[in-house]
This record gives C-alpha cells, structure tokens and sequence, in this order.
C-alpha cells in the first residue's frame, strides 16, 4: 500500500493518501516523478491529504514540494511528524 | 482517442452540447418575472441573479459581457431576455442576436409583472418547441471548447485530480481544441513556472499585467493575514498549508505540452484555438459564469474534498483522486482518479478516463452536477454600485 506520496526527490514533505495513519507506523512514499518509493516512520496520526515530514527541519528553513519554494517554516519539524500550518506558513502575503 | 463527438451546430458555426432555452433576467427587480416564465413553460430555464442596478464603467461592462456571452454560448438554442426597462433589456437582446439564434426581449415598465409574463412565455413557448427539433450532428473535436477551474482543492488534487486534467488538456491541444483556465490569485507562487509556457513574451507581459493587477486589488484590501481566506477554510482541513502550495496544484490542470497562447479579460472570447488565460476570481462559481459567457461549453471541475457546484448551460465534470471523497460525495462525482495514488492505474490511463466521460457529456450524459440541478450562476462584480 502506498501511504503517501512526493512530486520531486528532492521535496521535504508528502502527501498523506490513505485514512487511518498513526504514529509508529513504517510508511511507503512514492516519488511520483520517478516511480520509485521510499520508507520512513511516522511519529504522530496524519489525516488523509496531510503532509508528512521528509527531513529535520529548522525555523526559516524553505519547504519543498514539487521541488518548488512552498513556504517557510515556523517551528521546528522533525521527519515523519505532521507538518502543517501549525509549522509552515505562505512566503506571500 | 475519440475525433468526433455529436453537438449542435449554432447558426454563427459555433457548436453546442446542450440544447437550452433560457430566460434571462438583465437584474435582480426582473427575477420573479424571469421564473414565472420558466414556471409557465416547461424545458424553459431562467437564470436568477442578483445584480444589474446602478452599475457603472468597467463593471457595467463585465455585467453585460457576462449576460450576452451566457446568451450567446452554443449550449444555448435561444433566450428570452426580461429587464426592469427597455435600453438595457435591448442591449443584452442585441448583444445575443449578432450569434443569429432567436432572442426575444421584454422590459417591465409600462407593462407590470402580469403583462410581461404572459407575452414572453408565449415567445419562450414558440422558442422551446423550436429548440426541441434541433437535432444533434458530428462535428470534429476541435470544434469543442472546454474550460477548467479546480475547487475545494485539498492536496490530492494536485496529485491526482489536477494532472489528470492536464494530460487530458495535453491531449485536447493536440486535437486543436479551444482550453481556458484561469483563478489569477491561485497562481500565486508559481507564476514564475508560467514564464516558458506563454508563447510569446507579449502573452507573459499580459499575463504580468492581469497577475499585478489582482495583486494590487489584494494588497489594497487584504487584512492581516490573507490565509484566511486563501486557502479557504476547506483547502486547510484538507492538508493544504499555503497559498504557494496550491498555486502549484492549481498549474498541474495544464499539463506539460500545453503553450499559452492567449490571455483574456473576465468574460472576453477567445479568438482562436489553444490555450487561454482568462483573469478570474478564484471562488467557483464566479469562474466556472465567466468561462460560459466566454463560450466555453464543457467544465473540467477537480476537486479534492468535495466541492459540489454546477452552471446553468455549462455542464461541469467532476474529477476526484482523494479516496474519502469519493467514497463520502459519490454522487457528485463523475470521474474517480484515486486509483493514481496507489499506483492503479498512470496518468495516461486517468487523462483517458477523463476525456471518455468527456465524450459522453458532449454527446448528451448528464453530469452529477446536472442530474442534481446545481445551476449556480455567480456574476463577478468589480466595486460598488453607483
């Protein structure tokens, strides 16, 4: 089962696809762009279409997807937790 | 890929899907009459709205772009137009007339409600019984002008239900199609991926100037903080975070061959094939108007969490990849693309999946969106009345 999906390899986020993901789950990523998949651990529940953390990410830090600037971070976000707008926040505006 | 499909031909050679005779009201004071027609007289259609008093300048204009080009749309046989008085009821009758098709109109001082009625449900009656011996013939795909405009978005839109409109615009562009897409404000943070795509930098510089133009309006109005409202409350419980983000879902509807070959205002027709631009608002409804009074005459909708409008004459295609969307809204939606994030089926295979169900909505196959009589028609408005 895929459990969540990335754009680019280089992204520092992926998209939650199925319901029901927990904490301590190994979850399965596809690299849509290249048709290969990763693994990671997930650290805390993510609702469907909620994104989870690729990589350690610090205050200022940009956030990737698509391999694209989507923003900034605004608290600390460690790999496999939900990162959301609690952490992430527009560039724009 | 199918090369045909069975659609009315206009007498102006523009081709139709749909065979709808409407009433128009030219403002608000003319809805109750607009309705009582379409009361009166069955396979007649009126098209209530809340505006057209005391507008004036650029707006006035949109207003009245926005009302012919609805009458004017190929999906329309003929319009019975009623407005409060005579000038403007006429304007919006001769603006409709230049396509050729029947057009009536009927303005209510010096009659009242009662008269008007009664004289203009005669014209929807002969209107309606000509209409229905229109028949359908087979017209060539390029002759189909399809638009698009995604809502309720969440992040499998940009995943799944986006792209898949892409590879079908790809694929429509190919065929030599008429494309539009549009939502200025959600091109936000990719406007620089538009750059190569435009064909000209003539195309860029005007896209530049609509893009600036929205910008200035929000940054005149915005509050503090203008996540608020984008993402709208929805696009945020569905897991998208920035403007940025779905700005980038927002670019996937024109896939990766498409070129830009035009840009146009609220409302204007384009004037070739390819691929267009138009400035619009973001919200639904408002562009989904905008892209039938253009005379565009099928929808392409993704959505991710479940957004649920429909257009009076512009039947609206409903794609969805998110899994408990489909499984909770399954009634409003026409194509299902979850199998794309569980690697079911490609992108090709979904872009396809799509244009069939396009093929079936032009040759007649009510959408959900009909079959569930959404006909949300939303007039853009640019400032306050006079």
């Amino acid at each position: 089962m895929i459990h969540c999906v990335l754009h680019d390899p280089r992204d520092s986020v992926a998209v939650i696809v199925v319901e029901g993901v927990a904490a301590g789950m190994t979850l399965t990523g596809l690299i849509l762009d290249e048709d290969r998949t990763i693994t990671l651990e997930c650290r805390q529940d993510i609702p469907i279409g909620h994104k989870v953390a690729l990589k350690d990410m610090a205050v200022g830090d940009t956030v990737l997807k698509y391999g694209v600037d989507i923003g900034k971070v605004v608290k600390p976000i460690a790999r496999g937790q939900h990162a959301h707008v609690h952490n992430i926040k527009t560039k724009r505006w | 890929m199918l090369t045909t499909f069975e659609g009315y031909r206009r007498d102006n050679g523009r081709v139709g899907v749909r065979n709808h005779v409407i009433v128009l009201p030219v403002d608000d004071l003319s809805n109750a009459a607009a309705e009582a027609v379409a009361h009166n007289i069955k396979g007649a259609m009126a098209i209530p709205h809340p505006y057209g008093r005391l507008q004036f300048g650029a707006d006035l204009d949109l207003h009245f772009r926005t009302l012919i080009g609805t009458g004017a749309n190929p999906n329309v046989a003929a319009v019975v137009v009623i407005g409060i008085e005579d000038q403007w009821t006429q304007k919006v009758v001769d603006g409709i007339a230049a396509t050729g098709k029947p057009v009536a109109g009927f303005g209510i001082e010096l009659h009242g409600d009662h008269d008007t009625i009664m004289r203009a449900s005669k014209a929807a009656r002969e209107f309606v019984q000509w209409a229905s011996e229109k028949q359908r013939e087979t017209c060539k795909l390029a002759e189909l002008w399809v638009s698009t405009k995604c809502g309720e978005s969440d992040t499998t839109s940009g995943c799944g239900a986006n792209p898949t409109v892409g590879n079908a615009f790809d694929k429509l562009y190919g065929a030599g199609c008429t494309l539009v897409f549009g939502e200025t404000s959600e091109i936000t943070g990719g406007e620089a991926l538009l750059e190569s795509r435009c064909r000209t930098p003539e195309v860029w510089q005007r896209f530049m100037f609509m893009f600036d133009r929205y910008q200035d309006m929000i940054n005149r109005h915005k509050t503090s903080d203008l996540s608020d409202s984008q993402p709208t409350k929805g696009n945020i419980a569905g897991g998208l975070t920035t403007i940025e983000e779905k700005a980038l879902g927002n670019i996937q509807k024109i896939g990766r061959r498409c070129v830009i070959d035009g840009v146009i205002d609220k409302a204007e027709v384009p004037t070739g094939p390819g691929l267009w631009f138009m400035d619009s608002s973001s919200a639904a409804a408002e562009m989904v108007t905008l892209c039938a009074a253009s005379g565009y005459v099928v929808h392409f909708f993704p959505t991710g969490q479940g957004n649920v409008i429909g257009n009076p004459i512009l039947p609206v295609i409903k794609i969805c990849a998110n899994p408990r969307t489909v499984r909770t809204m399954s009634e409003h939606i026409d194509v299902d693309t979850s199998g794309l994030l569980q690697r079911e089926i490609t992108m090709d295979q979904a872009g396809d999946r799509l244009l069939d169900m396009m093929f079936r909505t032009a040759n007649g196959r009510l959408t959900a969106a009909e079959a569930l009589g959404h006909r949300e028609f939303v007039l853009t408005r640019l400032y306050e009345s006079a």
